[in-house]
């Protein structure tokens, strides 16, 4: 393990008696606070303000972002995150405003909230949009409580079956399990689709309904997704769509229009939100005009039109039959915030230019490391596809080898062992905004690493070999937990 | 890849021993390999349970992935291995042998005829 770039934590850097900030003399009488009530001491480390800038601009600069480098994690769309949709979230009228605030004194943030429902709704095909829901996963199980909870509302108790295809987001499963559902997985048949005959042997009157990922997460667009909702209709059930792979279809399909009834969207994957550690997600849905009397509250809705002399007027109103409040007050709206200026900033035309790219950028890539990586279904992808990190000639050889390899050459790697579908799965997701050269300079690296596979493998396996920690020891990692800061030896003793 | 001819299998990678009505029940020597650094098993059977074929009786979780095990066959469970819990890294070195699963009394000895031999095992069609 390489330790060159290693940092001592705040901790480690402390010493007795430096501070950062001088405090002024209390000017208020000391209050007399039970003694149960008071620490006996308080460890907090003493540096200066200049080592504190340097501790963490350092650390800061050991991570890996969109900002410093290509980040093709397959199913996560790890797009550049426009820095124009930091200023418009830190406009005053959105970043300092309460969620209590009487809706005459924020009308501005309403109507915000009200265009962008709209716009998600008019993109995916969907009347009515809640923007409550945190993230994907909680926009899944938002979904899966409105499907639920129309059955009820029908008296139709007895639907508790809900399909997931196995080429379906893993949390798809768990949603529909925390939702009290009984899930049942359906295989894909051999062009990766959903397999028709195992979805018609499934279709009786205890089903709730099928969540599918379309395009699914071998990055294809399903070729019989109307026959897919149809069928499930027909047989009583409503269909899930789970929108994370939404970025390869703004402008060009509507997911409402093929017949799904209830969608979640990623604002941090497909509307440029931050995903990951630069920011909470936001996992809006969508549904048909049938169930958007069940969405979460409060939604908002624009309670009186504009007219001639008058502004319209946004308020905030309950669905009739809502499953209930998903997420305090109005979901991330500084999410909501930033994906609307996104949204404005692109506009229609610019929308489906994101798609067209993000689509061409990964069949460009697949189409530069196919001969050399087995992709188990070539076709057309769509934003994303997934090759196999596994040669015959080269048994010792893993994803997780070639993973780690790429980080040497400066690239996030891809997601790996996922779709579990695949073994050895590697998921490349390039996103729309990287250059031509990019793409290159990474199937390059792929192909380098194809051919080190053979002739030097052991570098693969203990890479990474340039990164501040080399291969880390994930059994132990798994094993050992220890999630508290360990402090050193004789800290915080006088 | 260790395929023993003693033992009797099951497309998803479980394998069964038969001696008289008792079965043992463990994973295979390529489901271990695919799952790669077994870092957690969780039987979640208890002793005296009936259980059907197909029903799940174990979790296993590696650095790569989580898999449910399945009875091969139906029976009432009558031993489970807790070794396991406090040593995983078992089902990666042994899994014939110290990484059984648990032992199950057979309760319908005519569903063997569903399971497949280690020749016919060895021949499922993989992606790789």
């Amino acid at each position: 393990m390489t330790k060159s770039n290693v940092q001592p934590t705040i901790f480690e850097l402390s010493a007795p008696g430096r501070k950062g900030v001088q405090f002024p003399k209390s000017d208020v009488p000391t209050a007399d606070l039970p003694k149960d009530f008071l620490r006996e001491e308080l460890p907090l480390p003493e540096l200066s303000e200049h080592e504190v800038i340097r501790h963490f601009t350092n650390l800061s600069q050991l991570n890996h972002s969109v900002d410093n480098g290509f980040y093709p994690l397959g199913s996560c769309t790890m797009k550049y995150n426009p820095k124009i949709n930091e200023e418009t979230a830190r406009l005053p009228g959105f970043a300092q405003i309460h969620p209590l605030q009487p809706a005459i004194t924020v009308q501005g943030a309403l109507g915000l909230m009200y265009e962008t429902q709209k716009w998600l709704g008019e993109i995916s095909g969907f009347d009515a949009v809640t923007l409550q829901p945190a993230a994907g996963a909680h926009g899944e199980l938002t979904g899966v409580l409105i499907i639920r909870a129309y059955h009820r509302a029908r008296g139709d108790e007895k639907r508790v079956k809900m399909l997931v295809p196995d080429s379906a987001h893993g949390t798809n499963p768990a949603s529909s399990s925390m939702s009290g559902l009984e899930m049942v997985e359906l295989p894909s048949d051999e062009r990766g689709n959903v397999d028709l005959e195992a979805l018609k042997a499934e279709c009786d009157d205890t089903l709730a309904g099928l969540m599918i990922t379309n395009p699914n997460t071998l990055g294809l667009f399903d070729e019989n997704i109307h026959e897919v909702c149809q069928l499930v209709h027909e047989a009583g059930g409503l269909v899930y769509g789970d929108g994370a792979n939404m970025n390869a279809l703004l402008g060009i399909h509507r997911p409402g229009d093929s017949g799904i009834d209830v969608m979640h969207f990623n604002l941090h994957k497909t509307f440029s939100t931050p995903h990951g550690g630069g920011g909470p997600g936001s996992g809006p849905v969508g549904v048909t005009a049938e169930l958007a009397e069940f969405l979460p509250f409060p939604q908002v809705a624009m309670t009186k039109e504009e007219t001639e002399e008058t502004l319209p007027f946004y308020d905030l109103i309950t669905p009739k039959q809502s499953i209930g409040r998903v997420k305090a007050f109005h979901g991330h709206f500084g999410m909501v915030v930033r994906a609307f200026t996104y949204m404005l900033t692109l506009g229609k035309n610019g929308l489906r230019a994101v798609s067209e790219y993000a689509v061409l950028n990964a069949n460009y890539l697949q189409a530069l490391v196919k001969d050399t990586y087995h992709i188990p279904h070539e076709r057309l992808c769509m934003h994303e596809f997934v090759a196999q990190g596994h040669w015959e000639d080269a048994p010792g050889i893993r994803a997780l080898d070639i993973s780690k390899r790429l980080m040497d050459f400066g690239f996030h790697p891809p997601t790996n062992y996922f779709p579990l579908i695949i073994p050895e799965a590697l998921m490349i997701e390039p996103t729309e905004t990287e250059t031509k050269d990019t793409l290159d300079a990474f199937a390059e690296t792929l192909l380098k690493i194809a051919e080190e596979a053979r002739t030097d493998p052991e570098k693969l396996h203990n890479a990474p070999h340039r990164t501040p920690f080399g291969r880390l020891d994930e059994v132990k990692a798994a094993k050992e937990l220890i999630l508290r800061t360990q402090l050193p030896e004789g800290y915080g003793e006088d | 890849m260790e395929t023993p001819t003693n033992l009797q299998y099951t497309s998803n990678d479980e394998w069964i021993l038969v001696e008289d009505d008792l079965g043992t029940i463990g994973i295979t020597d390529y489901a271990q390999d695919q799952l790669s650094d077994i870092v957690f098993v969780e039987i979640v059977a208890f002793e005296g349970d009936e259980l059907g074929q197909g029903e799940t009786v174990a979790i296993v979780e590696s650095v790569k992935a989580a898999a449910d095990i399945y009875m091969p066959v139906s029976g009432t469970v009558v031993e489970i291995n807790e070794e396991l819990a406090d040593q995983p890294e078992v089902v990666n070195e042994d899994p014939y042998g110290a990484a059984w699963l648990l032992k199950i009394e057979l309760s319908d000895p005519g569903e063997l005829d569903d399971l497949l031999d280690a020749e016919a095992y060895q021949n499922l069609e993989r992606d790789h």
